[in-house]
């Protein structure tokens, strides 16, 4: 018997749409069935095999003109915490083959204006010029005040990930580098400390993925890939209220290490470590994050986060390689969603040892998040290629 | 000296108070910058809400504060959510006196001179017929 009902759930199908700044003839519903026909080419099924649906507002639809109903439906925007809710169905026998999918295509238009999904209306924000970058800057100053953290070391972080995407033939800034932490400082500031290229870009796209049964998985073509653990930190609402790295009740578990006790959990669930982990497919709104996630996941201690990613550590080759097919900086940033859930699809990839650039070699664990400290909350997956 | 940071022009998007904000945005319209106090445990709650945020009692009153604080961090922001913003303008959290933390915008300061522990002040400007926005300004103030 398995050690943690996730430990009996695999992923077995994955597949990105194309991805583009703009994917001119399509919108989200025609570019998510683009990703949903990958998928299912992937793993050789068809929709008769599936029975759960987690498509955010494709899932009605989904489920309609697939005609696989009556099946298990989700209908929030899926990122991990809706993995873990399809694992969890599946782990608790509600179903046994989840479709997990999301796209964007036509919803940011606006050009002037910052995307649409980083601007709540709240009537706390609304009249400050708030949106994602300055949300997340004011986590990233209070850190370099705290603890030095300086904007070359951001710099590099950036030109890290970006050079990733400048090698993925996928990336929608494919070839746009390479870069080095000077390029990054010389781009125009956005919101300090944050330079244009210290931040996600904005495209279109989407991606699709499938889960299943550990039994089920042994009859499938694809190499399956486990969940060995996985949870979530939440401090509330993103963007409404302020993003203080010091918010924190009784426990005084803060925001400014929100993903900590979440990747605690899934440490726990795994038997893991951080030094077990072979690849950090880490969320990277923005340049920051990736030095904060290192050290609320425990990779390093509370404020050397900085340093920790110096000296080439988490490049290819590095001990710690992160966010390797480009992440939101490079690869794609669909939205709200799509992107959160490319982080755990490439670290399938890795695991499947199918990537075509910056592949870890031997690569057996694999850490993906989504969301920051920015947005108030962080989600944590671990994957493996074996179970405990 | 370097520029020196304005309010916003009306244009911008405007706070759309709720049943349990709109003491808060009174407040704004007679000069005073409000928050709740727990009748029951004593701990503030900021922003305002229908329930203390430390022991989730709802017997929650308004008291003044006195709009001192200083800044717990800052952005400056050059690139506009929306042109209807004019930039530079600078993004705060301010923690006040009193121990909670508002977030705002910095006003009538050298677009450089903003720092973390930097002494401010609210200062309040009238936006609409239903709307003064509190801003914070750097305490003493300048002699502009």
């Amino acid at each position: 018997m398995a050690k943690h009902p996730f430990h009996d759930v695999a992923i077995v199908g994955i597949a990105n749409s194309e991805q583009a700044r703009v994917l001119e003839g399509h919108d989200s519903t025609t570019i998510t069935f683009q990703a949903v026909h990958g998928v299912l080419a992937d793993t050789g099924l068809s929709p008769s095999d599936i029975d759960g649906i987690a498509a955010g507002p494709f899932s009605g639809p989904l489920t309609y003109y697939m005609r696989n109903g009556p099946s298990w439906r989700h209908y929030m925007a899926p990122s991990i915490p809706t993995i873990l809710d399809a694992a969890s169905a599946i782990a608790t026998g509600q179903c046994h083959t989840v479709l997990v999918a999301h796209g964007s295509a036509g919803v940011y238009t606006e050009r002037a204006s910052t995307a649409p999904w980083t601007r709540p209306a709240h009537e706390f924000v609304v009249a400050y010029g708030m949106f994602t970058a300055a949300e997340f800057a004011l986590i990233a100053q209070r850190h370099m005040h705290m603890h030095g953290t300086t904007p070359e070391q951001l710099a590099t972080v950036a030109a890290t990930i970006r050079n990733n995407g400048h090698a993925h033939p996928d990336a929608v800034y494919h070839g746009r580098g390479p870069f080095t932490p000077d390029d990054i400082l010389a781009s125009r500031m956005v919101a300090d400390p944050f330079h244009l290229l210290d931040c996600a870009m904005t495209s279109e796209g989407a991606c699709a993925l499938i889960l299943t049964t550990r039994e089920r998985a042994q009859d499938l073509p694809t190499k399956p890939v486990y969940i060995l653990g996985g949870a979530c930190d939440s401090f509330g609402p993103s963007y409404q209220h302020p993003p203080a790295w010091d918010l924190a009740g009784p426990s005084g578990r803060n925001n400014g290490y929100t993903g900590r006790w979440a990747a605690q959990k899934s440490f726990a669930m795994g038997e893991l470590g951080p030094t077990d982990v072979d690849v950090c497919e880490f969320y990277d709104p923005f340049s920051f994050e990736i030095i904060r996630q290192f050290e609320a996941y425990g990779f390093c201690a509370e404020g050397e986060g900085g340093d920790f990613i110096m000296d080439g550590r988490i490049g290819p080759g590095g001990q710690y390689p992160v966010t390797t097919d480009g992440g939101t900086m490079s690869f794609s940033h669909g939205g709200a969603a799509v992107q959160q859930l490319q982080r755990v699809i490439r670290g399938v990839e890795q695991l499947r040892g199918t990537c075509a650039t910056a592949q870890v070699p031997d690569a057996q664990v694999a850490m993906c998040s989504n969301g920051g400290a920015g947005a108030l909350f962080t989600d944590v997956m671990l994957l493996g290629t074996e179970t405990p | 000296m370097s520029e020196i940071l304005q309010p916003q022009s009306p244009g911008i998007p405007l706070p759309v108070p709720t049943l349990f904000s709109q003491p808060y945005w009174d407040g704004c319209q007679v000069g005073e910058l409000r928050y709740q106090r727990c009748r029951d445990c004593g701990a503030i709650t900021m922003d305002p809400a229908p329930a203390c945020s430390a022991c989730f009692s709802p017997n929650l009153d308004w008291e003044v504060s006195t709009g001192l604080g200083e800044v717990y961090s800052w952005t400056t922001v050059w690139r506009p959510q929306t042109p209807a913003f004019t930039v530079p303008y600078v993004a705060v959290i301010v923690t006040l006196d009193e121990g909670f933390w508002l977030l705002a915008n910095l006003i009538n300061c050298p677009v450089d001179a903003v720092h973390v522990g930097m002494r401010v002040k609210a200062t309040f400007v009238e936006l609409s017929d239903e709307i003064t926005l509190p801003y914070f300004e750097p305490l003493p103030s300048l002699q502009l």
